[in-house]
């Protein structure tokens, strides 16, 4: 199997008083034509990672191999095989859609007609209009639009989502599912579980600069050992104070893999819920213990974080 | 498919940007045009004063108010004696002229116009009374172009415009896409860093050159300024310029990672040449002990060797000093430039 980047105990480290470690020995494995998540809390060091891949920042330590390549030897022949779309950049404002995907189509031997890249991310009928007359879907069609202008093996998507409305998420979505159809290797960042579940073959799990679990989405959901969730929530009889409930007395009842509680609720992790949910029932029952909300789902890539770190993807 | 040159697309890019930014319009067109029209209708050469004069009331006062005849350029009122010095007090007459055997004239001898209105008012009293001059004068009165103040304030203000320009449309476009992540997205594309640079430095080079056809063919026009040397030396000049002050302008943007900090070096750099470079005054006003500091400024040197061609007919050659003051600014401040310089 190929190989699109590789990198091991890839270190930064930040000037600054007292000096910032943003990553700390992260080691990556993206396979050649896999959608490739970056998943993790603001903060977590993805971007610093995904801009020494891009060969922007000089990593502090480690190595980083490209499509076989590494930064520093052939910089311009790996940057012609490469597509980016950086965190929030903000294009030039007063070029039209079309003026800027020339612009930047020119700068690769390979580059791609603007007509062809407008047609294919829905951006034709905005052609003429200037950047900052784009609403912030555009904008992010078309940043990621020029990252592919070259035509690129590996493309890089950090936080293309970020800020979107529901509707141009799920557009942009479509995009990228396409590009992954036709055999593009795409690494993309993003704090959104949802997306990672939906866009991504693989994922890795990024905390304070490592990686801390790593697999395809269904892979981390099954470490959890129960692939569902049972939520619920319980007060006492009128009058008679509830005696407290104890999330770690509840491992016991039958297909209970995990217990956390969790403001105010009750968090399980469960194999089977239609085991669980008639052994918990009775177990409440008996405890004296009256149901207020009991709810089911799938366990996401959110429940795995907070069962790896303790804390939300989105706290901060 | 192979589109056009890169190199090509980011001038025509920087074009686009520019012309679209009504601010850069006016301040690089509409400004320069505007000031010299206010300044050159403030300081324009005006026709001779006209001699106000207050004779104060006495006997002889009569043919003394008769001699002195608007169409001579006088204009002469017969009033009481302690009027006539508050006038002259006040600044409302040049002059005060009191009758008598002798004529007596009360002035300030430090006010040139009273010195001047006393020889003329002297010199027609005394024809009046019969002085016969014994050589005729004859006058041919010459106002040509070159000596006046418009004259010297186009060459100003095209150098003014030229540092700005170049100080702001470098400096201030290079921070801002530092800020905007727009050089990092650059970066990480094949783009050829000196295609960038280079476009960037062509597109000040149309500008400056677009800037003082302009404002040579506007002094042409309204106030007959004439480009006494060869248009090719003025140009070289103005493109050197654009040269020294884009280099200035790379060099405050080298690190600058915030738009208010670049403000201030910018202001800080031009601060000195806009009050020593000599733009609306000469710089030879300064003390002698600051002309070293003065000449050496870059913008000293560019606008007296516009100056220089454009008012005295002055070629490249003679102007060697000044190119290589400004060749010195330009070469030195494009390599520490481009030592420092950050892209992300």
């Amino acid at each position: 199997m190929d190989i699109a980047i590789r990198c091991r105990d890839l270190r930064k480290v930040y000037d600054a008083k007292p000096p910032v470690e943003a990553v700390a020995g992260l080691d990556l494995e993206v396979r050649s034509g896999e959608c490739f998540g970056l998943l993790g809390p603001n903060g977590a060091g993805k971007t610093t990672t995904v801009e020494i891949l891009e060969g922007i920042l000089d990593p502090t330590g480690g190595d980083v191999e490209v499509l076989g390549l590494r930064w520093g030897g052939d910089h311009a022949g790996l940057r012609e095989r490469i597509g980016v779309s950086l965190q929030e950049t903000r294009l030039n404002d007063k070029l039209t859609v079309e003026e800027t995907l020339e612009l930047f189509s020119s700068f690769y031997r390979k580059g791609r007609p603007a007509p062809q890249v407008m047609e294919e991310f829905g951006l034709t009928e905005k052609r003429k209009a200037w950047v900052m007359k784009l609403s912030g879907g555009q904008r992010q069609r078309l940043a990621v639009a020029c990252a592919l202008v070259g035509d690129p093996d590996l493309l890089f998507l950090d936080e293309p989502t970020t800020g979107l409305d529901p509707q141009s998420r799920r557009s942009l979505w479509e995009i990228i599912r396409d590009l992954r159809k036709r055999g593009r290797t795409i690494l993309l960042t993003t704090h959104y579980m949802d997306e990672a579940e939906k866009l991504c073959d693989r994922v890795a799990v990024v905390d304070h600069g490592k990686v801390i679990a790593q697999g395809t989405p269904a892979e981390l959901i099954a470490s959890l050992h129960g692939e569902h969730v049972v939520e619920f929530a319980v007060n006492g009889d009128a009058g008679t104070p509830a005696p407290p409930l104890d999330p770690q007395g509840l491992l016991d009842v039958s297909s209970v893999k995990s217990a956390r509680a969790e403001s105010g609720s009750i968090l399980l992790t469960v194999d089977q819920p239609h085991v669980a949910i008639p052994a918990l029932l009775a177990r409440l029952g008996r405890d004296g213990h009256t149901l207020s909300r009991l709810t089911t789902r799938h366990a996401s890539l959110e429940d795995v974080f907070v069962a790896l770190t303790g804390r939300h993807l989105r706290d901060e | 498919m192979r589109g056009r040159h890169p190199f090509l697309l980011l001038v025509l890019a920087r074009m686009r940007e520019l012309m679209r930014e009504p601010e850069v319009v006016f301040w690089v067109f509409i400004f320069p045009i505007l000031l010299a029209i206010g300044l050159g209708i403030a300081f324009r050469n005006k026709q001779p004063d006209q001699v106000v004069v207050a004779v104060v009331e006495a006997d002889g006062s009569g043919p003394i108010v008769a001699a002195l005849s608007p169409a001579n350029g006088f204009v002469a009122e017969t009033v009481s004696a302690d009027e006539a010095a508050k006038r002259l007090r006040l600044g409302k007459v040049a002059l005060v002229v009191v009758p008598g055997a002798e004529y007596e004239y009360r002035y300030d001898p430090t006010r040139p116009d009273s010195v001047m209105a006393r020889h003329l008012v002297d010199d027609a009293l005394q024809r009046a009374a019969g002085r016969i001059d014994p050589v005729k004068g004859r006058e041919t009165l010459v106002t040509e172009p070159g000596a006046r103040y418009i004259d010297f304030l186009i060459p100003g203000l095209l150098g003014m415009n030229i540092m700005s320009g170049g100080m702001w449309g470098v400096g201030f476009l290079l921070v801002d896409m530092r800020t905007r992540k727009l050089l990092k997205r650059l970066i990480a594309t094949p783009m050829k860093r000196t295609d960038f640079l280079g476009a960037i430095m062509t597109s000040r080079i149309i500008l400056v050159l677009t800037e003082m056809t302009l404002l040579l063919i506007f002094g042409r026009l309204i106030f007959h300024l004439v480009v006494q040397g060869s248009l090719w030396t003025v140009i070289v000049l103005a493109v050197l310029g654009a040269f020294v002050f884009a280099g200035l302008g790379l060099l405050v943007a080298s690190r600058t990672a915030r738009i208010e900090t670049a403000s201030g070096l910018m202001n800080i750099v031009m601060l000195p040449m806009f009050v020593f470079s000599g733009i609306f005054f000469s710089s030879d006003r300064f003390p002698a002990a600051i002309q070293p500091f003065v000449k050496a400024l870059p913008l000293t040197a560019l606008n007296d060797a516009l100056r220089a061609a454009i008012l005295e007919g002055a070629d490249l050659a003679s102007q060697a000093g000044r190119i290589l003051i400004m060749l010195v600014w330009g070469v030195v401040a494009f390599v520490v430039a481009l030592r420092l310089f950050r892209w992300n």
